[in-house]
């Protein structure tokens, strides 16, 4: 439904195809656009553009990257045989603020979604195949969300990869630190109970 | 009236809404479909857990919003745990709540369909056959209004044997009518969907029939429902 002039509308409507933009929120940004000066509006679009110009996905791993590979995929002293498996590409900016990992990474740029008809070959599976059987991996790391669509991937990626012989692991679930035992869920719980480990003593 | 509200129900669907919270749709006891907000629920240790994810069966609390309810309080009456094992039970159950999903109405009361939801889930939970959400489309269609005509030709009434299955006709077609349209259909599939929606449901799923009748019947059960909700059931493509 149009209601403004060309412009303004167009500009609302590019706006409300961002995710997490209602109509109303399109409305508000853009108004907001319209009425500040003209550099501020045009750095935000010099920005867009450039990041579209010049940022590509890795080709070995579909990360962001400016050129042919992404910064992982270029630094040596990344283990080549440990490959996590991430749904989307800032989901490797929280596994690297742990500084837990060494390995390399494989960005899937999604998760599988029955109910959204998104499924596996609408994601980078193939790919990851393919680097498996090419690249030494030695363990795989599934570290998709812990929800309906992550678990389904895990899963599915899972089934994939077992043929290759290769170790799967996922990563795991379980009480959140600092939380009360009290107010956990019953799934949340029980795979916390699963996941149980020795403790030293 | 009370601006807060209880009522059991299933988990449908969960859509992202801004930065950490879901709307989420339940198909309820006591109002049909109901969606609210639950808000905070992507952040880790929100204290809802995975009370809110598609497939659980909860009690929750809501407050009526101007646009949307807001959840309030939520607690697990079972959390169909196996159902997320393995990708196949998975599947199926998330095609389950998308057709419920589909039919359902919001606001309107529908328990028939709201126990055959709770009791699918389950079954399927305790018994991981894809015979269980190809029975649960068809008693879902009957449900709805849908009887298939299984007797006789839909078309001009004549007695077995039948050939195909008509969408329009809404029943078997025998083999002069079935050589203009209709679906190809084998009497075995026809066999089981009779028992199905004839009350022999349990016989079914005690022993279900081989992967390959299967296929057809949960197939032809697929097709009935688009063609009655004239829309598409997305999750199919991943059986
Ligand atoms: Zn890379
Ligand atoms: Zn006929």
């Amino acid at each position: 439904m149009a209601i403004f002039e060309g412009p303004v509308q167009a500009l609302i409507d590019e706006l409300g195809r961002l995710p997490g933009v209602g109509p109303k929120s399109a409305q508000r940004i853009a108004f907001y656009l319209l009425k500040v000066a003209p550099e501020d509006a045009n750095r935000l679009a010099t920005a867009i553009s450039e990041a579209k110009a010049r940022v590509t996905w890795c080709r070995r791993c579909y990360n962001l990257a400016e050129g042919e590979l992404c910064t992982f995929c270029r630094d040596d002293r990344r283990d080549p045989s440990l490959l996590c498996v991430v749904q989307e590409a800032p989901d490797i900016v929280a596994v690297e603020r742990t500084h837990e990992f060494h390995g390399r990474y494989h960005v899937l740029q999604g998760a599988i979604s029955p109910i959204e008809g998104i499924g596996p070959e609408q994601l980078r599976v193939k790919e990851l195949l393919r680097r498996v059987e090419e690249e030494g991996v030695k363990e795989v790391i599934l570290a998709t969300n812990p929800n309906i669509e992550g678990e389904t991937t895990a899963m599915y990626v899972a089934r994939a990869l077992k043929p290759l012989g290769v170790r799967i692991t996922r990563i795991a679930s379980g009480l959140p630190v600092g939380g009360d035992l009290e107010y956990a869920d019953e799934v949340t719980l029980s795979r916390a109970l699963e996941g149980r480990r020795e403790v030293d003593a | 009236m009370s601006r807060l509200y209880r009522d059991q129900g299933v988990v449908l669907r969960t859509i992202k809404l801004g930065e950490a919270d879901r709307i989420v749709s339940f198909m309820t006891q006591g109002n049909g479909k109901v969606r609210a907000v639950a808000k905070g629920v992507r952040r880790p240790g929100s204290r809802f857990g995975a009370r809110l994810e598609p497939t659980t069966h909860v009690v929750f609390q809501c407050y009526r919003g101007r646009e949307l309810d807001v959840v309030t309080q939520v607690e697990t009456i079972d959390a169909n745990r196996q159902l997320r094992d393995t990708y196949a039970a998975l599947t199926h159950a998330i095609s389950m709540l998308e057709a419920v999903d589909q039919v359902a109405q919001e606001r309107e009361r529908n328990v028939g369909l709201y126990r055959m939801l709770v009791g699918a889930l389950k079954t399927l939970a305790t018994q991981p056959s894809p015979m269980v959400s190809a029975a649960f489309f068809w008693k879902l269609l009957s449900l709805e209004g849908f009887h298939p005509a299984l007797d006789a030709c839909a078309r001009c009434g004549a007695r077995e044997p039948f050939v195909a299955f008509d969408l329009d006709d809404g029943g078997v077609l025998c083999e002069p009518c079935g050589r203009h349209g209709g679906r190809r259909i084998t009497p075995e599939a026809l066999d089981v969907v009779g028992r199905v929606v004839g009350g022999g449901l349990n016989g079914v799923l005690s022993s279900p029939p081989p992967p390959p009748l299967l296929h057809e019947i949960e197939r032809l059960a697929i097709a009935a429902l688009e063609h009655q909700s004239e829309r598409r059931l997305k999750s199919a493509a991943l059986l």
